[in-house]
């Protein structure tokens, strides 16, 4: 008999003013018995709604069940099955969006919280799993992945299943991507995310680290190399900044630069090598994620004041709701229909303000939004020591400007069909942020996902 | 592989990279950090050996990294090592050409003093120091270029003048150049520019802003060109000095200069307090 609680069970979490002090996760997780208990609101639907939600497909209803009886190494097998970042989706997926918007349940109530029980599935399995994935059997073929974010790391786990000799180059000095440098640690702990990247060193894929593709090699070196097919994973990293002036002043920081301080640097931690500034008083400009992240590490960086300025209202934040709410519940103000001006400075060329103009919603714009139009005579000034720009990245140019014959658009992202990855260039593929501009982290995964199964068919068909 | 002691704070280190040595140009830089714990330091690349697989960096101790990059022996190891970054100089068709160094940027300027002179251009060389005491790479410099003219700011070695004044000097004496090449502390840079500008000669520069990640993701490292923003990381190091905006990129260089001196004291006291235990 299933539970007919229209509510999810709560997940227990660190009080708010506890943890706008301290980098530690925020939400703790199940219980095995809470996630017995919420695995049985499940009614194991005959189609299925939620799985068409999900990106990589996980088969959410039958690992779903597994909890339910208990079993739960058998439903982290499960999940192993099409995703190769459960403990990492079960956390930063927008779920509401997703898999769980499609839940039957959430008609009359709450979804079943899908995320929080493959969170919980994951987390078991690291845990207590003694077992270790290990490497297939070489089919002989060479693939090259460019970037360990989400999207490389999921192709790369695929073809490495699949039989392949699977090498990652990444430029930084650690693999993630995104995972290490812009989530924080109080969303996401690092460690988690390294052991799903060991998991992958496991089934055999080889990291090079400190290797900027584009710069150490390009992609037609790689290929003289003997790789057969390449997949570009490279990302959106590329910050955009308001465009105000005053934007160059000591204390203005895109979202890219003082997250990948804190996060990967580890500025947060005291006497780090790595410097940042402790500001006082701080403005987030931005509604995203990355905006919340960053709002969320300045708090925690010791902020008295933390801003989100955003243009349009609160209905058309794109972030995550849980990190909306979070952060309002750590004291961090938001400053709705606002849009920046300029970026004060004293003499000694430090923040010391950011002036603002007030706005309203007008007509809605070609992407469906309502468009923000100042209005006259509203323009205020917020005192401020800092400024973080966090209104979206692009691609790098590097790999375009190195790789003749790679097509890309007018906003610099490699153009590849959606279904396979297939870009311009014979046997390179590309998906993720490099194709879409800034997205979430389980579309990239699907991206990997399915050019990985093109790759193969790719490197099958070229050997017939 | 080798280290080398070049004044009293002052090193050469010759680092084993075939990945960067293999496409390295003068110009171009790495990123590299000492521990795991480490900060990611830029430093220019000095030279490179492509069939040895060698990479030269030329550095002074001025903060808790680059001391701590001091401390290292032959035999030690980097931990993380990331490179060629950033774009090559452009010095082709250059047929003379001076290039000005000051202190360390010596070591930079040296590498494409070394390449043009290579090209056959005629490459008069400007170093300037503060005093004898450091002056570097004196040997390697005179065989990189047509004339050197070594000036330090007290006069305890060759003249004693700024490296400004050598260079309106050969300006004036009917010297064509087709460009000048300036590499050192930007407050010199940008004197450099002050003097060709009214002359009209093509100056580039080698901007040395504070830097993350060198690869184009953080923007930590822009400054205006021009009136618009760059990013020394990918879009430099090498500016048309005559757009650069010095006083906002001095100011920006200043940016940390409490929580530096804050990192150099606790490495001082962590050594003082090694010292102790070792008694």
């Amino acid at each position: 008999m299933p539970n007919m609680n229209p509510n999810k069970c709560p997940m227990p979490e660190q009080a708010p003013d506890v943890r706008n002090k301290n980098f530690e996760e925020v939400t703790l997780g199940y219980t095995a018995e809470m996630a017995i208990e919420e695995a049985q609101r499940c009614l194991n639907c005959k189609n299925k709604p939620c799985m068409t939600g999900c990106p990589v497909q996980v088969k959410i209803p039958e690992f779903i069940a597994l909890v339910a009886e208990g079993k739960f190494l058998e439903a982290a097998a499960k999940i192993k099955e099409t995703s190769a970042l459960p403990a990492v989706c079960g956390r930063v997926c927008p779920q509401e969006s997703q898999c769980e918007c499609h839940c039957v349940r959430g008609i009359k109530g709450e979804a079943v919280a899908i995320g929080r029980l493959e969170r919980f599935v994951a987390d078991y399995a690291r845990e207590n799993s003694t077992e270790k994935a290990v490497k297939p059997e070489s089919n002989g073929h060479k693939v090259a992945i460019v970037g360990a974010g989400p999207a490389g790391l999921t192709c790369a786990g695929d073809l490495a299943r699949m039989g392949y000799e699977v090498t990652v180059f990444e430029a930084l000095h650690t693999a993630g991507g995104v995972l290490m440098y812009g989530i924080p640690e109080f969303r996401l702990p690092k460690t988690i995310v390294q052991k799903e990247i060991d998991t992958l060193k496991d089934l055999g894929v080889e990291f090079v680290l400190n290797f900027v593709v584009g710069r150490s090699e390009t992609i037609d070196e790689l290929f003289g190399d003997g790789y057969e097919a390449i997949f570009v994973g490279s990302g959106a990293g590329l910050p955009t900044f308001i465009g105000v002036p005053g934007e160059n002043a000591n204390g203005v920081y895109s979202a890219n630069e003082y997250l990948t301080r804190i996060n990967l640097m580890k500025a947060y931690k005291e006497n780090s090598d790595t410097p940042i500034y402790h500001a006082k008083k701080v403005a987030v400009v931005g509604g995203g994620n990355v905006a919340m992240d960053a709002a969320r590490c300045a708090k925690r960086m010791g902020a008295e004041e933390v801003y989100i300025v955003y243009r349009r209202s609160e209905k058309e934040l794109p972030a995550r709701l849980e990190e909306i709410h979070h952060a309002k519940e750590e004291g961090v103000v938001f400053k709705f229909l606002t849009a920046p001006l300029e970026v004060l400075s004293d003499e000694n060329f430090n923040v010391t303000g950011l002036k603002c103009q007030q706005m309203e919603l007008g007509e809605p714009d070609a992407s469906g939004r309502r468009r923000p139009i100042p209005v006259e005579g509203s323009e205020f000034v917020l005192d401020l020591d800092c400024v973080i720009a966090a209104i979206g990245t692009s691609p790098n140019p590097l790999i375009r400007h190195t790789t003749p014959g790679l097509d890309t658009n007018r906003k610099g992202c490699i153009v590849a069909d959606d279904e396979h990855g297939i870009t311009s260039k014979d046997g390179v593929f590309a998906g993720g942020d490099a194709v879409t501009g800034a997205a979430t982290v389980i579309l990239a995964m699907g991206a990997g996902k399915r050019a990985a199964a093109a790759m193969d068919e790719y490197i099958k068909n070229k050997n017939k | 592989m080798k280290k080398q002691t070049l004044n009293a704070n002052t090193k050469l280190m010759v680092i084993e990279a075939p990945h960067v040595a293999r496409k390295a140009e003068p110009g171009q830089f790495i990123i590299l950090r000492v521990s795991a714990e480490g900060e990611r330091i830029p430093l220019t690349i000095a030279d490179f050996d492509r069939e040895k697989g060698s990479v030269t960096i030329i550095f002074q101790e001025v903060g808790a990294t680059t001391m701590a990059l001091g401390a290292l022996n032959e035999g030690d190891c980097l931990h993380d090592f990331v490179g060629p970054l950033g774009k090559a100089s452009e010095l082709e068709g250059l047929k003379k050409v001076a290039v000005v160094g000051g202190g360390l940027g010596c070591a930079i300027a040296y590498p494409q003093a070394k390449k043009l002179h290579e090209m056959g251009a005629e490459v008069d060389l400007i170093a300037g120091f503060r005093s004898k005491d450091i002056i570097i790479l004196e040997d390697e410099m005179k065989n990189a270029c047509t004339n050197l003219h070594i000036v330090t700011d007290d006069g305890s070695n060759g003249r004693k003048a700024l490296v400004t004044q050598v260079l309106k000097e050969l300006i004036d004496a009917g010297n064509q150049y087709d460009a000048v090449i300036a590499i050192g502390p930007m407050i010199m840079m940008k004197f450099v520019c002050e003097t060709t500008r009214p002359y009209g000669i093509k100056t580039i520069v080698s901007m040395n802003t504070i830097m993350v990640d060198g690869t184009g993701m953080c923007g930590g490292c822009r400054l205006t060109v021009g009136g618009e923003t760059k990013f020394a990381c990918v879009d430099g190091p090498d500016f048309d000095g005559h757009l650069v905006d010095f006083d906002s990129a001095m100011r920006r260089g200043a940016m940390y200069k409490a929580q530096e001196r804050a990192a150099v004291e606790r490495r001082e006291e962590h050594c003082n307090l090694f010292k102790k235990e070792v008694k």
